[in-house]
């Protein structure tokens, strides 16, 4: 016989295990993050009948990585005994860099990709964002090659010192 | 109960309004996928596309859910007419050359900016969440087009005269943006939609000192075609839709 109050103890228990199962998720286009580190998890909820309620956010309207994180957060929970799972997107409020975790930003840095600056501001989207360090040599001479990257959350920079090309996370 | 029921047809057709002015542009920028002028603006414009997809989506899945009659995004997008489209005229318009796809996305992004920064305030919620996300990504398409158009104005004869060109070709499209269709009242009434008056002053604002300073000749936005807004389009759009829709429609159903 489980008392109620022992019963509240698992149940919270549980959602701790879910909640470091999904944020350890990572991104699938830029590996090296969490969707922690990246700040796009809302929130995490459990109901009463135990099914794991979670809603993300898109870094941008188009990202093509929302469906393979649907599929990687169905897939990593299933793996940890959750079975009962739904995922909803949610536009509001919309995702800024600013979410981005510390630990992220000195992640990415590592990766070879600057992170955004600390406070995304509506200047920089209009062009008077501060260059950002090389991300291989810290030199602080960089230019921008094209406003956008690889991927739809990134731009082309070229440093000037030592002549790397490299991703940077775009301010928004 | 007839009020709410008018509201929904309204919000139905601005939602689409949004969404297929989306769609069309994403789909002529993804027309320069492999083809544009240099590496890094190859995936720019497709970037570009992949943000207004994005939108499109969106705008798409929202009206299919105030329609309330089991449409989902990819029956909004595949399986309507061209005049069932309520897309700007400016989208449809072939790529042209590269000041062509320049000059039109200086104009779309420079209408839709303010037109998204509008919607944030909107009584509709979905709708002002879907602005404040859109909007970020129409200001750096702006300034990314508006850098391209400075580039290329002030930039050697042949690129000066092209632009120019698109410049004049584009204007007739721009009144359509200020032009406000009988759905946009009621939702202007309502709180709901962006008024398209109130958008000239901000459009100008952003765009005109590009122009000047790109050496162009500012055209008369003062008259123009419309129509898109209420379903009157050119065959353009016909034969974008044909090959946008064929394979859905080839194998109805079909998924990856």
């Amino acid at each position: 016989m489980v008392s109620p109050a022992e019963s509240d103890v698992a149940a919270l228990v549980d959602l701790a295990r879910a909640r470091a199962v999904i944020e350890a998720v990572c991104d699938p286009e830029i590996p090296v993050l969490t969707l922690a580190d990246l700040g796009v998890i809302r929130s995490i909820e459990q109901r009463a009948d135990g099914k794991i309620e979670i809603a993300i956010t898109p870094t941008y309207s188009g990202c093509p990585a929302m469906s393979a994180i649907t599929v990687d957060l169905h897939a990593a929970l299933a793996k940890a005994g959750f079975d009962d799972v739904t995922i909803t997107t949610v536009l509001h409020p919309a995702w800024t860099s600013d979410w981005m975790s510390a630990t992220g930003r000195a992640k990415l840095r590592a990766y070879g990709i600057a992170p955004p600056a600390a406070k995304a501001s509506r200047r920089a989207l209009f062009g008077e964002e501060a260059a950002p360090a090389c991300p291989q040599c810290n030199s602080g001479q960089t230019e921008k090659i094209s406003e956008f990257g690889s991927t739809a959350c990134k731009a082309l920079w070229r440093c000037l010192s030592c002549r790397e090309p490299f991703d940077a996370f775009k301010c928004i | 109960m007839d009020v709410v029921a008018a509201i929904e047809d309204d919000l139905f057709a601005y939602a689409l309004m949004l969404g297929d002015s989306a769609l069309v542009l994403g789909h002529r920028l993804s027309e320069w996928s492999g083809f544009g002028p240099t590496l890094e603006e190859d995936i720019a414009l497709s970037n570009m596309a992949l943000d207004l997809l994005g939108q499109a989506r969106l705008c798409l899945d929202y009206a299919g859910k105030v329609e309330g009659r089991g449409r989902d995004e990819d029956a909004l997008a595949f399986m309507r007419d061209d005049t069932d489209y309520r897309n700007l005229l400016i989208c449809e318009q072939p790529r042209g050359d590269f000041a062509v796809t320049m000059v039109r996305q200086l104009f779309y992004a420079g209408f839709m900016q303010p037109c998204f920064t509008s919607l944030m305030a909107s009584r509709d919620s979905t709708l002002a969440a879907i602005a404040a996300k859109a909007e970020k990504e129409m200001a750096y398409h702006l300034r990314h087009a508006g850098e391209w158009v400075i580039r290329l104005g002030d930039g050697t004869a042949e690129s000066h005269v092209r632009t120019q060109r698109a410049l004049d070709e584009m204007a007739i499209y721009v009144a359509e943006f200020f032009s406000v269709s009988a759905v946009e009242r009621r939702l202007v009434d309502a709180g709901i939609a962006a008024d398209p008056l109130s958008l000239r002053r901000p459009f100008e604002d952003s765009i005109t000192p590009i122009l000047k300073e790109a050496t162009l000749v500012v055209p008369s936005f003062a008259q123009g075609q419309h129509g898109g807004k209420e379903g009157r389009h050119g065959e353009h759009l016909s034969r974008l839709l044909g090959e946008m829709q064929v394979l859905h429609r080839a194998h109805p159903g079909a998924t990856w």
